[in-house]
């Protein structure tokens, strides 16, 4: 291959990890499922306007299709796989298995990312704060409903609160 | 996929869970797109710019030249037969002597990296004599323009003719109704991975298909091998909705794999996926309904036109949708009808969740809204009064067999409360604008609006339909093997949860779906549940027979006198002999059971004729805000009531219900694919929007459970109606809220303040 | 190659030895540029690293900016205080993950007139700071943008920060879009009364190649009324108003919408803005 490649290190999940002669060009979310083996994160839109790919960056959630992943060396990254201990569920990722939230389920990994992330924030949020948070995460199949009950379901658990 | 599944609890009726949330909720869930295989090349698709050129020359040279490109491919490449197609094949795998429509490919790269196919691609030179495109329907109706393709420009003409043909009613209304073209938008975009068996004499795909025996055909053909040579696996599927029912990349994948000897990956960008599939038919339709002036629908004069693009795909089928539903799910002796699939230049259309019944619904049910207001009666009574029963006929002739409880549906969607009205409190983001900050309070207006809708469930029109399912219980555990693509719809929740009802057994394990069992048909019509559902339990009955007949041999019983109750057999006093799981030890017994449906019959020249299976209906009541001065809409409120024969998985079924009224949302509000003399302008996500959180109404649904006779399990399909009649209803809804006349979806801001 | 440096003097540095890397900021547009084959670099300057560049101050009433703040920052807390109005244009960006990565700089560079905080800018007559291979020069913001995605900026310079002068009146901004959250902006507009010079000013957005202040209908609103305080602003007074800014638009037909849409959906918008203004 004859185009414009770098190596670098990432850390994710908190692995530091070697990409070895990758195109300078590389999004963090082709990195991360093409070279680094961690195919949570989806690619449905290149351009931020679906969040399938969403991850978080220095603590944000951030669309990791928009991440030059060359240029985050400095960057703390968090992927869906860091969600749960990779055999017991998380309670949102529990949450959402029992409310019926996943359908084809493609959507699913980002939104586990932006749900873990809006309760980080705030343990508490109002259902608009929840349907804010979640406006860049497209879901096709399911209509949002089982979603925002997921959330909820969590947020109860999470502060003990039945809602 | 072998999960798993959960406890006895898990039986039909229950919200038993899906076995593949799990893996799905940590992103280990495999889809297509995540498939990766040793020295796996990346294959990428050249398409034409333009709508319709004669190719007057392909240069590959220079793509061939770049380091790390393993293969081009052009139509001259292609082994077996050069076209495919579901049920025409008229679509070339490569575009030989003409493009027809923007997106169609012409030339396929396979190299080491994304970046590297990117880059051949842009190096090869195709020379092409633009040509005018063909993009108004009614020239091809009209034949003023010469043909596009060798079979015509005409795809198909249906009429119906029934009764009356002279009828003139004491009230008439009439309107001229369009939709624009939606997409299926699924969010995992096509994706393959091709393994060459050695030699070439093989190949194996893993793929996300609707209907891996359909694709299997097609693609064998293509490569000129024995079907089974070509092994098809079904890949994890990121949605559907009819997109994957055309093949997209299957032929171009396993093409590129056996010319290298290496593995091959192929995935769409989401442009290009608005290339690579096929959409839902944008429609004309025009319809003069008849009634006397209490109300009651005498004829319905209709004329029909749908734009297939510049492939037939099923859309000779989504026409007999079409106009065999103009009537509605309303009792009506007359009819006058004229229906046409045509041929253009647009990007080629096909099936998509509603198969036709979407476009003649928008258009009928404006028509009842219309009629309501000219007999000076209410929505829900002009519907009620008209409303279809079991033992109707409808306009092909065909009577109504099924159950039909569709003033049972609009009755207790009206039941449902209404939704509070908008107060000073209401959160910003959940009115017209969000937090664009457009809206004044004060001046949003509410609206109501109904519609109901009739669908066909399963195949028709003489089609053999079934599907092949088989079970095989060992030591008191099950595993099922179908063919039955799992695209999110939630079958691989349902055919354990079928298996364990029947058997009486709690562990249920679900063997790989691919080409290894006979076909399941494809995950589309509402038809798995009744399809591959009766299937499985037609396996699972038949080995529930086997098991309680070695059960009587062993203990000298006739076996007449058992079956299985709760986990164990039981005589016929209901005391248990044995458990299953006990009499299965050590045991091994498998069955496989093909389910056929019905047989249906062909539409004559007058479009009658038994032509349907069966019929699902659904009302939907919408509740909409609106800011006139703006045109912006937000709807608040959907309640729906479904006939759904008999609820196998509440959660499950709630899940289909509300995806699919935010996908007829979609298509009332803001999904279009805009098409400007052939372009495609808004192949993107930026640009098509589909509804987000903040668009999602809150749905409040009701399921009116009158068991079908003819439903294996009682159970209709449920998940095209959700989407079908809740368009109309929120258009009603909007044209109730400001009082404009508005014939056309999606409706844009201009239609309302302009 | 990837530089990251650390101080605006080093990156001002590296563009002048390699005149070829491109700067990378929130990578929001940039991005999208390189996934569907707009863009490939060969070499790129990433602002991630010169943490000046993502904070903000005050001093004597002037807000300072830097370039790389995302706007997540800009929505809520005491900047948003400051500036309720680019709070609120922030709020409209894109997606909640957008927001975590875009930047004020970013929209400047790419210069569309759909830039969700430009009006802002252009209502608060905004100074760009910029970095030179000589020191530091200001631009107004009008003098920054020269066309549809064309900007005054020069091949070596960086966009270091933004100036606006704190709110001292009603500042409001609103956006037309087909969706309720993560859409494109159809037409937006931003409205800011000053009650100590008596004016109010007015930007559109997505109506016309460049941000248009609606200066006509500025000058005659400051004419109308004495806008010392926004009371004697009648409602007939804001709908023509509204009328008058629709009469400045420039809107164009493409597949978003439609000129005759855009030019009355900005002229709704002003009118209710500056409604919002009287009402405050």
């Amino acid at each position: 291959m004859s185009l414009e490649n770098q190596s670098y290190t990432l850390r994710v999940n908190n692995k530091s990890l070697d990409v070895q002669d990758a195109w300078i060009g590389e999004s963090l979310l082709y990195v991360l499922r093409e070279r680094l083996g961690m195919p949570g994160a989806k690619g449905a839109c290149e351009q931020g306007e679906c969040g399938s790919c969403t991850v978080l960056l220095d603590g944000e959630a951030v669309c990791s299709c928009l991440v030059l992943a060359a240029a985050a060396t400095d960057a703390d990254i968090r992927t869906v796989e860091s969600i749960g201990d990779g055999q017991t569920l998380s309670d949102v990722q529990q949450a959402f298995v029992e409310s019926g939230a996943v359908q084809c389920g493609f959507c699913t990994p980002g939104l586990i990312v932006a749900v873990e992330n809006l309760l980080t924030h705030n343990p508490r949020p109002t259902e608009m704060q929840v349907k804010e948070a979640l406006s860049g995460n497209i879901c096709r199949c399911t209509g949002y409903g089982r979603i925002f009950d997921a959330v909820s379901v969590a947020v109860a658990r999470r502060t003990g609160v039945s809602q | 996929m072998s999960v798993k599944t959960r406890t006895r609890r898990d039986i039909l009726g229950t919200s038993a869970l899906r076995p593949d949330a799990v893996p799905k909720v940590q992103g280990k869930f495999a889809f297509s797109s995540d498939l990766w295989a040793e020295n796996m090349l990346w294959g990428a698709t050249l398409r034409s710019p333009h709508a319709y050129a004669r190719i007057v020359s392909i240069d590959t040279t220079a793509a061939w030249k770049i380091d790390g490109v393993e293969c081009v491919l052009t139509h001259e490449d292609v082994p077996g037969k050069p076209t495919y197609g579901l049920i025409a094949s008229d679509q070339p795998v490569l575009a030989r002597d003409f493009v027809r429509y923007m997106g169609e490919p012409v030339v396929l790269v396979a190299g080491d990296h994304p970046e590297t196919c990117r880059r051949a691609l842009a190096a090869i030179k195709v020379e092409y004599e633009v040509l005018e495109p063909l993009v108004d329907p009614e020239k091809s109706i009209d034949l003023s323009v010469p043909p596009i393709h060798p079979d015509g420009n005409l795809i198909r003409r249906q009429q119906i003719i029934r009764g009356d043909q002279s009828l003139i009613g004491e009230v008439v209304v009439e309107g001229n109704y369009e939709l624009g073209m939606q997409d299926q938008a699924f969010l995992g975009t096509e994706a393959a991975l091709a393994l060459p068996d050695p030699g070439g004499t093989g190949v194996e795909l893993y793929v996300a298909t609707q209907w891996l025996h359909e694709d299997r055909g097609q693609i064998a053909a293509c490569l000129n091998l024995p079907e089974d040579k070509v092994r098809l696996v079904l890949g994890g599927v990121g949605g559907a909705f009819g997109a994957r029912e055309d093949i997209s990349l299957q032929v171009h994948s396993c093409l590129l794999a056996l010319r290298t000897s290496r593995p091959v990956k192929m995935q769409y960008s989401r442009q290009e996926s608005f290339f690579g599939h096929v959409h839902r038919h944008p429609a004309r339709i025009w319809m003069r309904h008849h009634a006397t002036k209490d109300g009651r629908l005498l004829r319905v004069e209709a004329r029909v036109v749908m734009d297939g693009g510049a492939y037939a795909s099923t859309s000779s089928a989504v026409l007999i949708n079409a106009v065999t539903h103009v009537q509605g799910p309303y009792k009506c002796e007359h009819a006058t009808v004229d229906g046409y699939a045509v041929r253009t230049n647009n990007p080629p259309c096909g099936a998509m969740r509603g198969f036709g019944v979407v476009q003649a619904c928008f258009a009928h049910e404006g028509q009842m809204d219309k009629l309501a207001l000219a007999c000076g009666i209410s929505p829900v009574d002009i519907r009620l009064i008209n409303a279809m029963e079991t033992g109707d006929r409808l306009i092909t002739g065909q009577t109504i067999l099924n159950s039909a409880p569709v003033a049972q549906c609009i009755r207790e969607t009206a039941e449902i409360p209404m939704p509070p009205n908008m107060t000073n409190d209401t959160d910003v983001l959940a009115i017209p604008g969000g937090s664009g900050l457009t809206a004044t309070p004060s001046k949003i207006r509410r609206g109501i609006g109904w519609g109901v809708s009739i669908k066909n469930l399963m195949y028709s029109e003489g089609f053999d339909d079934f599907s092949t399912a088989r079970c095989t219980v060992e030591d008191g555990r099950v595993s099922l093997k179908f063919a039955t693509s799992e695209v999110g719809q939630g079958f691989v929740t349902l055919a354990p949860q079928i298996a364990r009802t029947v058997l009486g057994l709690d562990e249920v394990f679900i063997e790989t779906i691919d080409t290894g069992i006979g076909s399941a048909g494809s995950t589309s019509a509402s038809r798995q549940t009744w399809m591959s559902g009766g299937a499985v339990n037609g396996a699972c009955k038949l080995v529930a027979t086997n098991i309680i007949a070695e059960v009587a041999k062993m203990r000298g019983l006739d076996p007449s006198t058992l079956q299985i109750q709760g986990t164990d057999i039981v005589d016929l006093s209901g005391n248990a002999v044995e458990s299953v799981v006990a009499a299965t030890k050590g045991k091994r017994f498998s069955e496989t059971y093909e389910f056929h449906h019905q047989p249906t019959g062909e539409l004559d020249e007058n479009g009658q004729g038994d032509c349907h299976t069966a019929f699902a209906f659904v009302a939907h009541r919408a509740v909409v805000d609106v800011d006139p001065d703006l045109g912006l809409v937000k709807v608040v409120q959907i309640a729906t009531a479904q006939d759904v024969g008999r609820v196998l998985n509440p959660l499950s079924l709630l899940g289909q219900v509300e995806g699919g009224i935010a996908q007829g949302l979609g298509l009332a509000v803001m999904e279009e694919i805009i098409v400007e003399n052939g372009r495609v302008r808004n192949p993107s996500f930026t640009d098509y929007l589909l509804p987000t959180a903040l668009d999602a109404p809150d749905v409040i649904a009701r399921y009116v459970e009158v068991p079908d006779p003819y439903a294996p399990l009682g159970a209709k399909g449920v998940g095209e109606p959700p989407c079908i009649s809740v368009t109309p209803a929120i258009v009603a809804a909007i044209r109730d809220a400001t009082g404009v006349d508005l014939l056309r979806v999606p409706v844009r801001p201009q239609d309302i303040c302009l | 190659m990837i530089y990251s440096p650390k101080s605006i003097s080093n990156a001002v540095q590296i563009l002048q030895d390699d005149p070829d890397a491109q700067i990378l900021s929130g990578g929001t547009d940039f991005m999208v540029e390189v996934n569907f084959g707009h863009r490939a670099p060969t070499s790129v300057l990433s602002l991630r690293a010169i943490k000046e560049l993502c904070t903000w101050s005050q001093q004597d009433g002037v807000i300072r900016i830097g370039s790389a703040l995302p706007y997540a920052q800009m929505e809520t807390g005491p900047l948003a205080k400051l500036l309720p109005a680019l709070a609120q244009a922030a709020r409209t960006v894109g997606s909640p993950q957008i927001r975590a990565a875009g930047t004020l700089g970013g929209n400047l560079g790419t210069s569309s007139p759909a830039g969700d905080s430009l009006p802002v800018l252009y209502a608060l007559d905004a100074t760009i700071i910029i970095a030179t291979a000589t020191g530091e020069r200001r631009m107004a913001v009008k003098d920054f943008m020269v066309g549809p995605k064309r900007n005054a900026l020069s091949k070596g310079e960086i966009i270091t920060a933004v100036e606006l002068p704190a709110s001292t009146g009603y500042q409001g901004y609103s956006k037309v879009g087909v969706r309720n959250a993560m859409v494109i902006s159809i037409a937006s507009a931003c409205l800011v009364h000053n009650p100590i010079d008596r004016s109010v000013r007015l930007a559109m957005g997505t109506v016309g190649p460049t941000i248009i202040r609606a200066s006509a209908a500025e000058k005659w609103l400051g004419e109308e009324c004495d806008l010392a305080s926004a009371s004697s602003i009648t409602p007939a007074i804001c709908a023509e108003f509204g009328r008058r800014c629709g009469d400045e638009s420039q809107p164009i037909t493409d597949h978003r919408s439609t000129a005759e849409y855009r030019r009355h959906a900005v002229s709704v918008i002003t009118s209710r803005l500056l409604e919002r203004c009287a009402a405050s």
